[in-house]
């Protein structure tokens, strides 16, 4: 009987959340910002994807005939000191930083996730020292975090990752337990306590879905930073290194040139990273707007 | 208040406290032996031994963290070991060509992003609003590098009207030092821009929503006095305060425009370090950028809250 009078209940209930979600995709969907993003990050993810197949010569091979030439028909973009293609290399570089990047990030989330979570669940004195180390760390200029790191772990792209992950996590981990404060007085988490559920169960399986939103949220600013780092990493020669055609380490390597105005081997890496990192920067936007309402 | 201030104050002990086990870790739990990482694999053995004793790195790692620790609190920086000076005298020098340089960016800066954010907030929904909000977006999330590459083409080598070099006389007057200032201030004045005109944004549309407000309207005010008396006093010390507690993001950038433009700030100083493997100088360089980073968000978040009594009594939740 009772089980005949709550079923339309839970039904209707689960509909709501349906239509919601429903909702807020068509929201996202409709977004200009999303949209523009979206497909800026496309065209850079299929670059990663079939840069082989598009790059018109090989990214690392050097040609001393013709090195700084100006763009021209054979040379779109022209080439760098070395005589290599730029296009080439802009094509192929997407696939360092679309790599680490997002490994980086993905790092950090779990992490930071995981931290917000235990400290969001456990109060007391475990959230109080988890809290505590989290402030710290946040106060800490996250250049000179980097540096040091990879002064002791060495340049290396796991390095980059690593790195990047680790400073990400505690800001993660404060939006995270933020979230879990307003769920956890909820009555589904009360109903699983009662259940005696153990912690990590209450924490993961059924706290863990519900928060999801904001940590999608934050993983997309995150991403947006992540590419900001990893590009400025390479750039003063802390990440991806020489000869990969990463674009911050094809900044770094012409950028002298410039002052004699040879613009081409540095303004479009430039300008490469720039629209990756502001078509991250707008999807994230869009998200967050249209997940707050 | 007295919490308040306990609180904040501990917290940037602690923060200080961490960040030297952190910059201790990085630099002597390193795998292989310190004094063969900085002389070399061609180095005699013997040399190795005697660097190594003169570093104290033979010692057990609690032992040297309390001698470095000891030396430190004793303002005994020791010297560097590619410059073969004292550190703190080559700091000294850095840290007041990056207040200079930091200096000429917030003059650009804190008016222009505050009056940006102020039209923003004043128009908003409007095309002035949006365009505000997406360039400010866009600028502040480009790194300095980038930007300066761009900034660098338009005003250095096609207009010619802002000189690349930072290599200034020293006996040139201030205003020669400014002028050589403004290219590589301009890619930090880009990305505090947006951040800055979006806090400006929030505390003055916060303020145009308040009861006050609408009193001040209501009672028959013109706009330009409610503007002026009741919304922007209201919204700008805060906001202030707000966009002092983010030093980060300059700190963060006077680092990569030093190294840019090889500008002799402290930034420069600690990257030249990292990179050689100075660690006198690392160590004590980064602990400098702490000491001064933790301060002066301590004196923004405490003067934030004598403006904002929600912070100091709702606790730093």
């Amino acid at each position: 009987m009772s089980a005949v009078a709550t079923a339309p209940v839970t039904r209707t209930a689960a509909e709501q959340r349906r239509e919601a979600t429903l909702e807020r995709l068509r929201l996202i969907r409709r977004s200009p910002t999303v949209i523009v993003g979206g497909l800026v990050l496309l065209f850079w993810v299929a670059c990663a994807l079939f840069a082989s197949n598009i790059a018109p010569h090989d990214p690392i091979a050097p040609d001393v005939l013709h090195k700084l030439r100006p763009p021209s028909g054979d040379h779109l973009f022209g080439t760098d000191s070395l005589g290599r293609d730029v296009l080439s290399r802009v094509i192929h570089g997407a696939r360092g930083i679309l790599v680490v990047a997002p490994a980086a990030t993905l790092f950090g989330t779990v992490l930071g996730t995981s931290i917000g979570l235990v400290a969001g669940y456990f109060r007391g004195v475990v959230e109080e020292v988890l809290m505590r180390i989290t402030d710290a760390f946040l106060a800490i200029p996250v250049i000179i975090l980097a540096t040091l790191a990879l002064v002791a772990l060495g340049p290396s792209t796991l390095g980059v990752i690593f790195v990047i992950g680790l400073v990400f996590a505690p800001i993660i981990a404060r939006t995270v337990r933020a979230a879990v404060l307003t769920e956890a007085g909820l009555e589904y988490v009360q109903a699983a306590k009662l259940r005696k559920e153990r912690g990590p169960y209450v924490m993961f399986v059924e706290i863990l879905p519900n928060v999801l939103g904001p940590v999608l949220v934050e993983f997309t600013v995150r991403l947006g930073y992540a590419i900001f780092a990893t590009a400025t990493l390479s750039f003063i020669g802390f990440g991806i290194q020489p000869p990969a055609p990463d674009w911050g380490l094809s900044i770094f390597e012409q950028y002298s040139y410039l002052v004699g105005g040879l613009w081409w081997p540095t303004l479009f890496p430039a300008l490469a990273i720039a629209s990756l990192v502001v078509a991250v920067n707008l999807v994230a936007d869009g998200l967050g707007q249209a997940l707050d309402r | 208040m007295a919490r308040f201030l306990v609180r904040r104050i501990t917290l940037a002990l602690v923060t200080l406290w961490l960040l030297s086990v952190i910059v201790f870790l990085a630099s002597h739990a390193l795998p292989g032996d310190v004094g063969r990482k900085i002389l070399g694999p061609f180095a005699d053995e013997r040399a190795v031994a005697s660097l190594d004793a003169a570093l104290g790195v033979d010692k057990p790692l609690l032992v040297q963290y309390v001698t470095w620790m000891g030396g430190f609190l004793h303002a005994d920086l020791g010297s560097s070991l590619s410059f073969h000076v004292p550190v703190a005298e080559l700091l000294g020098r850095g840290l007041l060509n990056s207040v200079k340089l930091a200096a000429v960016a917030f003059v650009m800066v804190v008016p222009l992003g505050v009056l940006g954010g102020i039209v923003a907030a004043l128009r908003r929904g409007g095309l002035a609003d949006r365009l505000i909000t997406i360039v400010g977006l866009s600028a502040t999330v480009v790194p300095e590098f980038v930007s300066s590459i761009v900034l660098i083409l338009v005003f250095s080598v096609t207009l010619k009207v802002l000189p690349i070099s930072v290599q200034v006389p020293p006996d040139a007057d201030p205003l020669t030092q400014i002028y050589h200032l403004i290219l590589p201030a301009l890619p930090l004045v880009l990305v505090l821009f947006g951040y800055i005109a979006r806090i400006t944004r929030s505390g003055v549309i916060e303020a145009l929503d308040a009861d006050y407000t609408r009193t001040a309207v209501l009672k028959g005010l013109p706009w330009r006095t409610v503007v002026v008396r009741h919304v922007l006093r209201n919204a700008l010390m805060p906001t202030i305060a707000v966009v002092a507690t983010q030093l980060g993001y300059l700190i963060g950038g006077l680092v990569i425009i030093e190294f840019m433009f090889n500008y002799q700030g402290l930034g420069r100083l600690l990257l030249t370090a990292a990179q050689q493997r100075d660690f006198p100088l690392l160590q004590a360089a980064v602990m400098l950028v702490g000491v001064v980073y933790l301060t002066a968000t301590l004196v923004a978040d405490i003067s934030y809250s004598l403006i904002n009594p929600r912070i100091r009594l709702g606790g730093a939740e």
